[in-house]
């Protein structure tokens, strides 16, 4: 029976959606572990986790070497796997290249352990790959969506820590967003915003819009070079991948980098004065016409309803 | 000067504003008479590399590809961008993992002594974002990914602005290292006249993927198919608001 040991982390409170997803992916195909790096005490695992992992460190270096040389003296024959979340695609290259094994990106399907389909070229085109060897693996969590699994609390067993020569150095972590605002990546509705804002403050109009629907805000490239929202609104080939059930996009083109991150939406309505853009071409509902006259129509509309 | 030799390996790549067609025999992309260029990424790692040439932070960059002949003229854009030298690791036709390709980039950093590594933190095409981390953990350095800032802050201190789903986190990495960059480190420049003329006469040097005879060559996986994906739109077009948020369900 094959073994997986899922990469994940914790954000806040829960297992990250990514390492939910990395879980959901491989379940039922054989013994699933998961390793969290630098937790001291009980958390509260997934049920079908059969065993729980961790390392007294929190540098990438130092927890590619721990899982690198563990999984070659106690479990030669285990998969690695990880969301490709910024965490996920960090370690895992690192880690496949310690252990010496290939590497699939963003697998939307598994076909069998050697057989993996995944999108290429910005998601204009799927590619199925077949292995001479099972990869260490990466999966994109929209193509695994899960809701909350049941969990129970579990200890870790911490791994004999190896450390790797020389690791980077923290010197100021990301700080989590403030207050109780959805996570693009969880969020039912994502509403997301393009360089048609003109500004930090007019981009501000979104939120009011966004708390009404108790939706998630993001944005383009365009938007986030522009200094309307930091980078972590970003949306597409090289932002974040969302999936949620409705994708509201105002004032941006649809260049194919952005579309590339809002395919897995069941949804995906365009507002775009222009009716030229390529947005509505890939959208299933759409309207033209003036941001800064839809939005507060919109609102004005969800509040008598 | 704090840095003898920037190392930074380019793709070249299908121009990110083709519209990208699947073949007719499911096995590839139309690559036919379809308009190459250096990955975005990767140009932002050599003007990033360029930049800190020409603060005086390093001796010099020498750019290199793993690919068909056709990829000299990549190397000779990247010349004229302003890398000192050039490489071109000549394949015929294969393709490359990630994995083989970061192992020849372990043996070229060896050879050429560099001491840090800018590269793209992915490759518009295959969307992998591996090579930069595997070539890391082959030479055992550390690695700053997917960076929005890097100062050199002592002779062999970078500091790095990491862009990670979280925002934005700083580190501080000792040399020699890798760095991988995201879009928003710096708007690479255009090459001028005179430097692209200038970019002819400077060293472009050849090498047979088959002298990497340490490298596994054999292929590590096979394309079993291409598929489009599935079609979306047209979008369904409305008059009004009202009609929009009844539709949609809201
Ligand atoms: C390698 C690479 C990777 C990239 N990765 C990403 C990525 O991950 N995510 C991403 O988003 N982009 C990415 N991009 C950038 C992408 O190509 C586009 O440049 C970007 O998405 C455009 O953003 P935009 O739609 O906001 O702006 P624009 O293309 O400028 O579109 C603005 C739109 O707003 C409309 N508009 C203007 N005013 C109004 C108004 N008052 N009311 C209504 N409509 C209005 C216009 O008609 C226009 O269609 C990438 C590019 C490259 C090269």
């Amino acid at each position: 029976m094959t073994h997986f040991i899922v990469l994940g982390v914790f954000q806040g409170n829960d297992l990250s959606p990514a390492t939910r997803s990395a879980v959901a992916a491989v379940e039922g195909y054989g013994e699933v572990s998961l390793f969290i790096p630098d937790i001291s005490k009980s958390v509260e695992a997934p049920t079908g986790i059969s065993k729980l992992y961790t390392v007294e460190a929190s540098e990438t270096e130092h927890i590619a070497s721990t899982l690198g040389a563990w999984i070659q003296k106690e479990m030669p024959d285990a998969v690695p796997i990880a969301g490709a979340d910024t965490w996920g695609k960090n370690l895992m290259p690192r880690l496949a290249a310690l252990l010496d094994r290939e590497q699939v990106s963003d697998v939307i399907q598994i076909h069998d352990l050697k057989t993996f389909t995944r999108p290429i070229y910005a998601g204009n085109a799927f590619e199925t790959v077949v292995y001479k060897n099972t990869p260490c693996i990466t999966v994109r969590p929209t193509a695994f969506p899960v809701e909350k699994p049941e969990v129970k609390a579990q200890k870790p067993e911490i791994l004999p820590l190896v450390k790797a020569e020389r690791a980077v150095e923290m010197i100021s972590p990301a700080s989590p967003k403030a207050g109780d605002k959805p996570d693009l990546l969880q969020a039912e509705v994502v509403v997301t915003g393009g360089r048609a804002f003109g500004s930090q403050e007019n981009f501000q109009l979104l939120e009011g819009l966004a708390t009404r629907l108790g939706a998630a805000i993001g944005a383009t490239r365009a938007a986030v070079d522009a200094g309307y929202v930091p980078n972590d609104y970003q949306i597409g080939q090289t932002g974040k991948i969302v999936g949620p059930r409705l994708y509201i996009g105002f004032g941006l083109s649809g260049a194919i980098q952005h579309v590339a991150g809002i395919k897995d939406a069941k949804t995906i309505v365009a507002i775009n004065k222009d009716p030229e853009a390529p947005i509505f071409k890939v959208a299933d509902y759409g309207l033209v016409g003036d941001i800064f006259d839809i939005i507060p129509k919109m609102q004005a509309y969800l509040e008598k309803s | 000067m704090a840095l003898k030799q920037i190392l930074v390996p380019i793709k070249v790549t299908i121009d990110y504003q083709v519209r990208v067609r699947v073949r007719s025999d499911g096995k590839g992309v139309e690559t036919e008479g379809v308009k190459m260029a250096v990955n975005p990424f990767d140009e932002i790692a050599l003007e990033a590399a360029i930049q800190l040439r020409e603060a005086e932070h390093a001796s010099s960059v020498h750019i290199l590809t793993i690919g068909p002949k056709s990829n000299e003229e990549g190397l000779r854009h990247g010349l004229a961008l302003g890398a000192d030298t050039a490489q071109l690791i000549e394949t015929e036709g294969q393709r490359l993992s990630p994995r083989q390709v970061a192992k020849i980039l372990k043996a070229e950093v060896q050879e050429k002594k560099a001491d840090l590594v800018i590269m793209g933190k992915q490759a518009i095409d295959d969307d992998a974002n591996q090579t930069g981390q595997m070539l890391a953990g082959f030479l055992e350095w550390p690695q700053a990914t997917f960076a929005s800032k890097i100062d050199l802050k002592a002779k062999d201190k970078l500091h790095v602005t990491r862009e990670v789903d979280g925002g934005l986190e700083e580190v501080s990495l000792s040399l020699p290292a890798v760095v991988t960059t995201d879009l928003r480190l710096n708007t690479p420049r255009f090459a001028s006249l005179p430097n692209i003329m200038k970019a002819r006469q400077k060293p472009l040097e050849h090498k047979l993927l088959s002298d990497f005879k340490d490298v596994d060559l054999t292929p590590a996986f096979e394309v079993q198919k291409v598929t489009p994906p599935p079609v979306r739109g047209p979008a369904k077009m409305v008059e009004d608001v009202e009609t929009l948020m009844k539709e949609i369900g809201l």
